[in-house]
């Protein structure tokens, strides 16, 4: 067991190694030129020069990758080019906000999603079968900003039941965290929702057609308990699969949502990098992002090894 | 009475906390401000942060004349080059130092020294500032800078405490501590910039808020719609296509005046071998190009109506803008007419760049539309901002659709764009007429003089046409019909003396 552990952990140095050359690489790759974006309308040639020479973009390229990963290596994932603070204050004060919503989302989508993927398994072919494929759909095929917008106009603007922004991090004010993160996580949700409910959906269908359930039933078990407590409980597992994989999904989707319902979150803080080409914080975050996910991996396969004995043997 | 009393003061309680709330008001801002040090900052949201925060030398009015704010009196001496200040008394920074002589010579010396200072060039006229006495202090120029003033009512001339900034260094910018009517309470990146009302500054009569924080949200729909739903108080940059929605709605005032900015074509005419195109050669076709266009149109088309149609750098009706040129009108026939003597009788081709955003595509949209009818067959290459940037400094282009957000003296629209060594001059123009009119401009203080040389150099540029200008943005701001006290000024700063609210 642990020797596994060991070695997932040996294979992920060069995993890690190769990430950060590409991730440097790709910053390089994208046009414009960072200090333009830096100096703002007043780009004389003397201060542009100059912001060269600080972060030392004058180098070979090789050089400058080893300034960068020379410091990270120190833990220090230097400092935005854009305000100047340290990148891994940025990220440690950003994380927590996405991870806030990220929760919350999935809360809207498996509360949404699974209720409709076993409705829609057990009528199937009725009304609300069809209402509830309808319904996910439109959850896949509405984009974000579009459903944001409306919903800020009809909740906040016509109604004036939810503020449309302001967010406060939950532990200063839980109240008001809630409030703001509401429409963005619903928003957020929604488009997980129809992933899920179709996942539950298949699952519920392939289970209720099993034998054992067809044994329940002949048992005379009524049939509110043979589809809560028997059914659901198998075709759940790999709901849960899914709603794991989607967390990175749901990250993804956080940059856009966060930019429509201003949320001061990951996603707003690496989307206005990109644009204002600050180098140090789009690499940071790329690469804490990376290893994040080979430590999730890593977590999952673990915890596969402890739930299913057979695969202990394996190496 | 004990009973009374406890009323009165549960009472008196509830009235201060209402009022605590309401007069604290909430400003959304198109992006989040840069680095918070008046050395370091680029941003033009930084600039709307400072003034709040932090006072300068001297002020402007709305009709851009020098009047005093740190500085209440000033005077040069003969030969122009000793510029004498008179500094108000009893003025203390956030921190409890006060100001003085000694703080304005730290301050122009971190401004011309500070290894991270962006504004080197607006100070580099200065040759010495020296502490006469307390409250007198002296600049030495090496030779006259008619800006130098306009400079000082801006960034440069901003006064930050000496002895926080050599406490802190660069990392200033984390807590700024200047001697405006507001003082920093904190910043959440991307969030929010909070400040407070600081009870000892010298104009507080003025002051009727007790706090005033800056959010910044991108969207101009979403930033409409948080005004609308009441989080926020006021937004700046409302969108010219929301302009007659929001005059229509009872709840919101809204203000507006034209900027000090433009936005043009530059034709690419010397920088690299693009510039070697019929375009970048010829001057008549860049004047066809000019002519084929309807400005008045264009206002109305894409800004309904709510912008001022340009043909020079600064707007008409002001005081450098030369009225023998005014904005031409459209003249189909004689921009054919300018492309068959040139030999294009059967038209010809032209690239041009803009940013990649919904305005200022439909901007060169209509441009192509227009100039398609003269013969003129434009490409549109739409290019994310800060690659567009690179492009025209590289001179990657043939025409670029941008713009310069402007600058109190007239100076600051022009002389960089167009001067052989010009810092911005993107389009690679070159003429030692325009040069030597440009600098004989900059270096008088005699308006009279300062007119003659840019008419004369308009007379040159109207020709050449480096850059076709094509109209002025307005500052939009809007506000809940509550918010009361604001005036507009053509720096697109928000300037909060006498601001209150109405409840």
């Amino acid at each position: 067991m642990l020797a596994f552990i060991g070695r997932r952990l040996l294979i992920a140095i060069p995993t890690v190694f190769i990430i950060s050359v590409f991730v440097f690489l790709l910053q390089k790759l994208l046009p414009g030129d960072p200090v333009l974006a830096l100096a703002g309308e007043d780009r004389d040639p003397a201060t542009l020069e100059a912001l060269r020479e600080m972060y030392h973009l004058n180098e070979p390229l090789i050089v400058q990758y080893f300034y960068w990963i020379g410091a990270v290596l120190q833990g220090d994932l230097g400092m935005s080019l854009r305000t100047n603070q340290p990148v891994t204050s940025l990220i440690l004060e950003k994380l927590p906000v996405t991870f806030q919503l990220a929760v919350m989302a999935l809360i809207f989508a498996v509360g949404i999603g699974v209720p409709m993927g076993i409705l829609s398994a057990v009528y199937k072919g009725s009304w609300l079968d069809y209402i509830a494929n309808f319904v996910a759909l439109s959850g896949l095929s509405i984009p974000n900003f579009w459903l944001g917008i409306l919903l800020i106009l009809l909740v906040s603007v016509n109604l004036g039941w939810l503020p449309a922004s302001g967010y406060r991090p939950f532990t200063v004010d839980p109240v008001r965290s809630i409030e703001t993160m509401l429409m963005p996580a619903f928003v957020l949700g929604t488009a997980l929702a129809a992933t899920l409910m179709r996942h539950t959906r298949s699952a519920m269908l392939t289970v209720l057609k099993s034998d054992y359930v067809r044994t329940a039933r002949a048992k005379g078990l009524r049939e509110r308990v043979v589809i809560m407590k028997h059914a659901l409980r198998n075709a759940l597992v790999p709901v849960v699969t899914v709603s794991a994989l989607l967390f990175g999904e749901l990250l993804a989707g956080a940059v856009l949502t966060e930019q429509i319902f201003t949320i001061p979150g990951f996603g707003k803080l690496v989307v206005d990098a990109v644009f204002n080409r600050d180098y140090a914080v789009v690499q940071g975050i790329v690469l804490v992002t990376s290893v994040g996910f080979i430590l999730m991996n890593l977590l999952a396969d673990t915890a596969y090894m402890i739930l299913n004995p057979r695969m202990r043997d394996q190496k | 009475m004990r009973f009374m009393q406890t009323v009165g003061a549960a009472a008196l309680i509830a009235a201060m906390a209402a009022g605590a709330h309401a007069q604290e008001l909430r400003i959304g801002l198109q992006d989040d401000a840069d680095v918070l040090d008046t050395d370091q900052s680029r941003t033009f949201v930084g600039r709307i942060v400072y003034t709040a925060l932090c006072d300068k030398l001297v002020d402007i009015d709305p009709d851009l004349n020098i009047v005093p704010q740190l500085a209440t009196d000033w005077s040069w001496s003969d030969d122009e080059t000793e510029l004498t200040m008179t500094l108000r008394e009893g003025v203390v920074f956030h921190d409890g130092t006060p100001f003085n002589a000694d703080a304005v010579v730290a301050n122009i010396d971190r401004s011309q020294n500070h290894p991270e200072s962006r504004r080197k060039s607006e100070v580099a006229s200065i040759t010495g500032v020296e502490a006469v006495d307390e409250f007198t202090v002296r600049i030495t120029l090496g030779e006259p800078d008619a800006t130098l003033l306009a400079q000082l009512s801006d960034r440069a001339g901003m006064m930050i405490s000496p002895t926080a900034a050599e406490e802190m260094g660069a990392d200033f910018g984390s807590a700024p501590v200047c001697s405006g009517p507001f003082r920093f309470v904190e910043r959440v990146q991307q969030d929010r910039i909070a400040l407070e009302r600081f009870e000892d500054y010298w104009n507080a009569d003025e002051i009727h808020l007790e706090a005033v924080t800056f959010l910044p949200i991108p969207d101009t729909t979403v930033r409409l719609a948080n005004l609308r739903a009441g989080d926020l108080d006021m937004i700046e940059r409302l969108a010219a296509t929301d302009l007659a929605s929001a005059q229509n709605d009872a709840n919101l005032t809204v203000v507006d005046i034209t900027g000090l900015g433009y936005q043009g074509i530059t034709m690419n005419v010397g920088n690299g071998p693009l510039s070697e195109e019929p375009f970048g050669q010829d001057a008549p076709l860049r004047q066809a190009l000019s002519l084929s266009i309807d400005r008045n149109a264009l206002n109305q088309v894409v800004f309904e109506g709510a912008f001022t149609p340009g043909n020079q750098p600064v707007p008409p009706g002001t005081t450098y803008y030369d009225e023998r040129f005014p904005v031409p009108e459209r003249d189909v026939e004689a921009a054919r007419a300018l492309l068959a003597e040139a030999g294009y009788a059967d038209g010809i081709e032209l690239t041009v760049q803009v940013a990649n955003n919904p305005v200022q595509t439909q901007v060169m949209e209509v441009v192509q539309a227009m100039a398609a009818e003269a013969g003129i067959n434009i490409s549109i290459r739409a290019t994310e901002f800060a690659t567009l940037l690179q492009q025209q400094t590289a001179g990657e282009f043939q025409g670029s659709q941008v713009g310069w957000s402007g600058r109190t003296d007239v100076d600051g629209n022009i002389h960089q764009f167009v001067t052989c060594e010009g810092g911005i001059n993107d389009s690679g123009f070159c003429d030692p007429r325009v040069d030597e009119l440009l600098d004989r401009a900059r270096t008088s203080n005699d308006p009279a003089v300062r007119k003659e040389a840019y008419d004369a150099s308009r007379e040159i540029l109207n020709e050449e046409l480096p850059i076709i200008y094509l109209y002025h943005p307005s500052w939009i701001w809007a506000m809940n019909a509550n918010v009361e006290g604001f005036e507009a000024y053509p720096d697109g700063m928000i300037r909060l003396e006498g601001v209150r609210f109405n409840d």
